[in-house]
């Protein structure tokens, strides 16, 4: 029993799991279970998350909503995470796995922090989700597909930087900002306009704000702001700083902002038909 | 074909165990102590990145002194417990009185079963919620846990070292309050010349009872120095004293024999008490089994 404590080892924790308690991984578990019988439709599924860069961090948002087929399992789930003081996760797809896979990533971070007394890279946080993501490859080819979204502040850049998957452990980079999950067409689309470099974080929050609406608005899996319950998205932002969850008052805040526009018109802001002229560039 | 001579497990046992605690007196002490915002953790200890206090879990750090290749492992494998026991239930239930007893069990089977015990000593510590909940375990080389109440030393000589802060330790001191009387402590230990107490020379850290989550903090470099100029000013007669009570109170504790009381391989090439060795050094020994100890 000590002895695979005690080898020298790895010092990533879900190798440490495969060889000491390999049972414990989500993805064989899975695996050994095989296909539940009533299929994964039946079970809860996370929808819609956005991410954004903004001049000195990164921003995410993830609506509230958990739907199994037509039913609506659950108002407010949290689909957004603090992987590390400076990353954050959010996930889409089974939402059983995906929180399983995402507390493993979060053990994974701590424990080689722990045991190496450093932090790894962002690029090395974003190739060990890969590698956890892949290991469920099994369980997305019987249906239980869960991708994350990984986003982090680079100490080394100043910048902040996301990452996007593939159920085969696909990692790419994503430039600006990107989204994932049922409503993720929707709310892309959304982001392209509304988006511009080097926005402030106030307006990248804004921004991913009205992206989630706009994914809520058609997509009937993607929760809106519910201001009966005063269930708002999950935003958090990653900078110089560190992770900071911004509270359900400040989220609620930015969230009612969105609603009040939208009283106006109700398709939310509109960009300009024709480029103004001035200076090729990407902005805009 | 020869048989092997027969060796009573008494006499085995006391080999083992003689063994261990030469290896031990060889380095230097450690001191675990509770001031009133958590634990600190005071070693000597001049390198800066092989550590003898370090980080488990959210509330619970591991000191340790003797062989650093031994140390580190237990270190590694008390973060793989820890890690693997809040994954699979919740991080509430990494406990150190858990971790303590995990420990003790794995030393006890090394010093058992294993030709060459592991040359180290221990502490588990725990900041709680209050004061009253901290917990403080010291394990020794065969497994046998002591659970220590405000403060606990560690290494060949604990004895004089828990003697010197048995008569200083208060409850509720502050930091740097603490660390003095940590410092005073530490310095019994010196046989004559007298323990480096430059920042330089010390690795300190705190579990901070009010932090969130990780609550494992370092104190190195400008904050340390600051952190011991206070505890100086605080406490100016602290080294003579600390001399003083630990040459009093060593007298009838010594009975384990200590480094260069004959040791058969305790000799110059270990690194001493000089203070110049890194803790690197330590490995440096000759390896187990080199037939110096067996007796």
């Amino acid at each position: 029993m000590a002895a695979a404590y005690l080898g020298a080892g790895t010092s990533s924790f879900t190798e440490f799991l495969r060889s000491a308690a390999p049972d414990l991984l989500p993805a064989a578990r899975l695996m050994a279970g095989g296909a539940a019988d009533a299929g994964p439709g039946a079970l809860p599924h996370g929808t819609t998350i956005v991410a954004a860069a903004f001049a000195g961090g990164v921003v995410m948002a993830g609506d509230r909503r958990a739907t199994a087929g037509n039913m609506i399992s659950q108002r407010d789930i949290e689909k957004v995470f603090r992987s590390d003081q400076y990353s954050c996760i959010g996930i889409a797809g089974v939402a059983g796995i995906g929180v399983e896979l995402v507390r493993l990533f979060q053990v994974e971070l701590e424990h080689y922090e722990k045991l190496e007394g450093r932090v790894l890279s962002t690029e090395g946080k974003a190739n060990r989700l890969a590698r956890i993501v892949r290991d469920n490859l099994g369980g997305a080819m019987q249906g239980f597909v869960v991708v994350p979204l990984f986003a982090g502040y680079d100490t080394d850049r100043g910048t902040g930087r996301i990452f996007s998957y593939d159920v085969a452990g696909g990692r790419y980079e994503e430039h600006r900002f990107h989204s994932i999950g049922s409503g993720s067409v929707f709310a892309r689309g959304s982001l392209k306009k509304l988006y511009a470099d080097q926005m402030s974080q106030a307006d990248a929050v804004l921004a991913c704000m009205q992206a989630l609406y706009d994914a809520a608005d058609d997509d009937a899996a993607t929760g809106g702001p519910d201001v009966t319950r005063r269930i708002y998205p999950v935003v958090v932002t990653v900078t110089a700083d560190g992770f900071r969850r911004l509270t359900d008052a400040e989220s609620g805040a930015v969230a009612e902002a969105v609603i009040a526009d939208r009283m106006r018109s109700p398709d939310g802001p509109t960009s300009a038909l024709r480029q103004p002229a001035g200076p090729a560039g990407p902005a805009g | 074909m020869s048989m092997p001579f027969y060796v009573s497990p008494e006499q085995a046992m006391k080999d083992k165990a003689d063994y261990a605690r030469k290896g031990i007196a060889r380095g230097r002490s450690g001191v675990v102590i509770q001031y009133d915002g958590g634990i600190l953790f005071v070693a000597p200890n001049p390198s800066r990145a092989l550590h003898k206090i370090s980080e488990i879990y959210d509330r619970i750090a591991f000191a340790a002194v003797g062989r650093y290749n031994e140390y580190e492992a237990l270190r590694k494998a008390g973060v793989r417990h820890a890690d693997l026991t809040g994954y699979q239930y919740d991080r509430q239930d990494v406990t150190a009185r858990g971790l303590a007893n995990w420990y003790a069990q794995t030393l006890g089977t090394i010093f058992t079963d294993s030709p060459k015990p592991f040359e180290v000593e221990i502490v588990v510590a725990e900041v709680g919620e209050t004061p009253a909940e901290d917990q403080i375990y010291r394990i020794t080389f065969d497994g046998s846990v002591n659970d220590e109440h405000g403060y606990g030393a560690m290494g060949g000589q604990a004895d004089k070292i828990s003697a010197v802060l048995k008569e200083r330790y208060v409850e509720g001191a502050s930091v740097s309050d603490a660390l003095a009387v940590a410092i005073a402590g530490l310095q019994a230990q010196a046989n004559g010349d007298r323990a480096e107490i430059t920042a330089g020379q010390l690795e300190v850290a705190v579990l901070e009872r009010g932090r969130d989550h990780r609550t494992f903090r370092r104190i190195a470099g400008a904050p340390l120095e600051a952190l011991l100029a206070e505890a100086t000013a605080a406490a100016p007669a602290v080294a003579a004293e600390g001399e003083a009570a630990g040459g009093g109170a060593a007298g009838g504790e010594g009975a384990e024999p200590v480094g260069g009381s004959g040791a058969p391989d305790g000799g110059s090439a270990t690194a001493g008490r000089g203070g110049t060795a890194p803790p690197g050094g330590e490995q440096a020994r000759p390896p187990a089994g080199d037939g110096g100890a067996g007796g």
